[in-house]
């Protein structure tokens, strides 16, 4: 449980003169599941973006498995093969089948036989309760059920770290459960996992360390979420949780 | 009307039916290539070429075919470059065509949202992989209504090819109400094989349009 | 290397005559557009007010419009007019004719697609302010729908200039003509006229049509 899977030192990311992020540092060890939580605009889902190298970074180093990765790196995609991320917009492929969006990089990045490929799609498929929809397209499915897939897909990379970027902010609410069960699955199962999410009580639950972001800085960081989630120690946590509570009623 | 004098031309236009669809048809298929390359080109940005397609593009969408082709024919053996009318025809429509296509494929792919090519980054794919399997077949089918109504324009089109002496339709009628004076025979018949030539295409176009509206699969 | 026409072009008054002939195929695209225009919006406004025969009526027309070219309608006025009706139109006339027939629908169909373009929650919230019909109309949807409009009638313009190129195939005198015309009174002294004629002819059109399909961009994307 203590080898380090991925470490960021100072990270700084800014577009133009607008600052996101500023001298961040984390490090991630295998199997852990890390929540970051904050305000719109803190920065958390850019984070995870600069973490699979989507996004140029102008200051600091993040290093995946020990090596470094950047977005100019002429191997990214070899890179980005270890991360898996899920967006809050599903972003599955339009037109291609659930089993061919699952199959495709698979089977056209890692090269790996399509009778393989396809049988550990429809495996991963029933365990998250779609097996039966592996030939239909994505305009076919829920949100919920997309969003399942998108996880499905990622995880049939096999990366290392999976990267969820408010994948429940898109949902009907009765949609969220089914997401966020499999997600649990997941991480009693010891995948390594960074969450961005607005649900409080799902952060609570499945959270090792939780990590309080606002403007661009970690601001409380906490390997007991009971405790940050009842009784931050910041102000600035304090009136965010507060805010939270007074919109959720 | 008279039927017989219609029987009588009816092989005359049947031929030029036939010619007019092939110089036609590999127009279109000039026009998608060239369009698609002109797309591509500009969409990944390379250097020079880019900037040449896109005077290209230009050039082409705002110039009359009838004026290209008086080029393409009239105008360029007199600097050594000499082509056959039919050559000329397929050519130029082509590039007609490579022009507006090009404009119908570079919406498509500037409709797609950037986050896809970042979904499929993430899974690992190189940037040849992220066009080829992602981004190109979803522009292809979301430009489809755009490039039928392209292969409709084209297919019009190619009633100025008489003046590049190719026996088309238009040819054909002028020919015989020049040398017959059957002019209402010969405008029926006119306005009956571009419609065979035309129709078809349409119909399969309105069909398609509400199969594959929005790139929507799984119908 | 031989004189590629330029000579032939700047001689005598044939600059002035190639003008000239542009000024007969702008006139004509002008005309014609000024009247689709007006006939467009009309046909356009109508076609919205659900009128299930005016539909189906408008539907075949555009259908005649979408799939015969315009050089056919062309030959079928100026030549079939004179036969079946015993008119004898100008080619002038017949152009005119014809241009506005085609631009006429293309313009109705805009019109109605930026009508119906308008969501139907626009009608509502301004019913919900009590306005009349004719004030949810003209105060609230026209200025939306004219918004997308004006991009589009522009393009038509374009379309059209480049459309009247076909003229020259009933024997009205403009810009191609005259080229050819010049280049034949020099066949002999200027053998290769053709290249700069033609090569003049085709920069003409250009100049004309490009700076009014930049204008309908810029419209179009400043007004999305």
């Amino acid at each position: 449980m203590n080898q380090e899977l991925l470490e960021i030192r100072h990270l700084h990311k800014s577009y133009g003169e607008h600052t996101i992020i500023k001298d961040l540092n984390l490090t991630v060890h295998k199997g852990e599941v890390i929540v970051v939580i904050g305000p719109s605009g803190c920065g958390k889902s850019t984070l995870l973006r600069c973490i699979n190298a989507l996004e140029p970074i102008q200051d600091g180093q993040i290093c995946i498995g020990g090596e470094s990765i950047h977005k100019d790196d002429k191997n990214i995609s070899e890179k980005r093969q270890k991360i898996g991320m899920v967006f809050q917009s599903y972003e599955l492929f339009p037109h291609k089948t659930i089993l061919d969006n699952i199959t495709l990089a698979p089977v056209k990045v890692q090269k790996r036989k399509r009778a393989e490929a396809e049988k550990e799609a429809i495996e991963l498929l029933g365990k998250v309760g779609l097996s039966g929809r592996k030939d239909d397209y994505p305009r076919q499915l829920s949100g919920g059920q997309k969003q399942r897939v998108a996880i499905v897909r990622a995880l049939c990379m096999h990366p290392e770290i999976l990267l969820l970027d408010e994948i429940t902010a898109a949902l009907d609410p009765e949609m969220v459960r089914e997401v966020l069960e499999v997600v649990l699955d997941l991480a009693k199962n010891g995948s390594t996992m960074i969450i961005v999410t607005h649900e409080m009580a799902f952060a609570k639950a499945i959270a090792d360390r939780v990590i309080f972001l606002d403007q661009g800085e970690i601001v409380e960081e906490s390997t007991n979420p009971k405790r940050f989630f009842e009784n931050p120690e910041t102000d600035r946590a304090k009136k965010f949780l507060d805010n939270f509570q007074y919109e959720k009623n | 009307m008279n039927v017989e004098v219609m029987r009588e031309y009816l092989p005359l236009y049947w031929r030029a039916l036939l010619l007019t669809l092939k110089v036609g048809w590999i127009g279109v298929l000039l026009a998608f290539l060239f369009g698609l390359i002109c797309a591509v080109t500009i969409h990944l940005g390379i250097p020079v070429l880019r900037r040449l397609f896109k005077i290209y593009i230009e050039l082409f969408r705002n110039t009359p075919l009838l004026v290209q082709l008086f080029f393409m024919y009239f105008a360029l053996p007199k600097i050594g470059i000499r082509i056959s009318p039919e050559v000329c025809g397929s050519l130029g429509l082509g590039l007609l065509g490579g022009a507006y296509m090009a404009e119908t494929f570079r919406s498509g792919l500037e409709g797609i949202p950037a986050i896809q090519e970042e979904s499929a980054a993430s899974l690992g794919m190189n940037r040849l992989q992220i066009f080829c399997y992602v981004i190109l077949p979803q522009t292809i089918s979301v430009s489809i209504p755009g490039i039928l109504a392209n292969v409709i324009f084209l297919l019009k089109e190619t009633s100025v090819f008489s003046v590049i002496s190719l026996m088309d339709l238009m040819f054909t009628a002028k020919d015989l109400i020049g040398m017959y004076a059957k002019t209402i025979e010969c405008l029926t018949l006119l306005v009956i094989f571009y419609l065979i030539m035309l129709l078809p295409v349409s119909i399969l176009g309105s069909w398609l349009e509400r199969r594959v509206r929005y790139a929507e699969f799984g119908d | 290397m031989q004189s590629l026409g330029i000579d032939v072009l700047f001689k005598g008054k044939n600059f002035i005559r190639l003008m000239g002939g542009l000024w007969v195929a702008v006139r004509i695209s002008l005309i014609s557009v000024v009247i689709s225009i007006v006939l467009g919006l009309l046909i356009g406004m109508l076609m919205t007010s659900g009128n299930k025969i005016l539909k189906a009526v408008f539907r075949i027309y555009l259908e005649i419009v979408r799939i015969m070219p315009q050089m056919v309608l062309l030959f079928l006025v100026y030549f079939g007019t004179t036969r079946v009706f015993g008119w004898d139109l100008e080619a002038e006339t017949s152009a005119i004719f014809v241009f506005s027939f085609w631009g006429t629908a293309e313009m109705a169909d805009l019109v109605r697609g930026a009508l119906i373009s308008i969501p139907s929650i626009q009608y509502e919230s301004a019913r919900a302010l009590g306005m009349k019909e004719s004030q949810v109309f003209l105060l609230v949807i026209l200025p939306q729908a004219v918004r997308r409009l004006i991009p589009l009638s522009i393009n038509l313009i374009t379309r059209m200039i480049k459309t009247t190129s076909l003229v020259m195939m009933i024997g009205i005198v403009e810009v191609l003509k005259v080229a050819q015309q010049i280049i034949e009174a020099n066949r002999k002294a200027s053998p290769n006229a053709a290249f700069g004629l033609f090569g003049t002819v085709f920069l003409l059109y250009f100049i004309i049509c490009w700076p009014v399909s930049r204008l309908a961009a810029y419209l179009e994307k400043r007004w999305a």
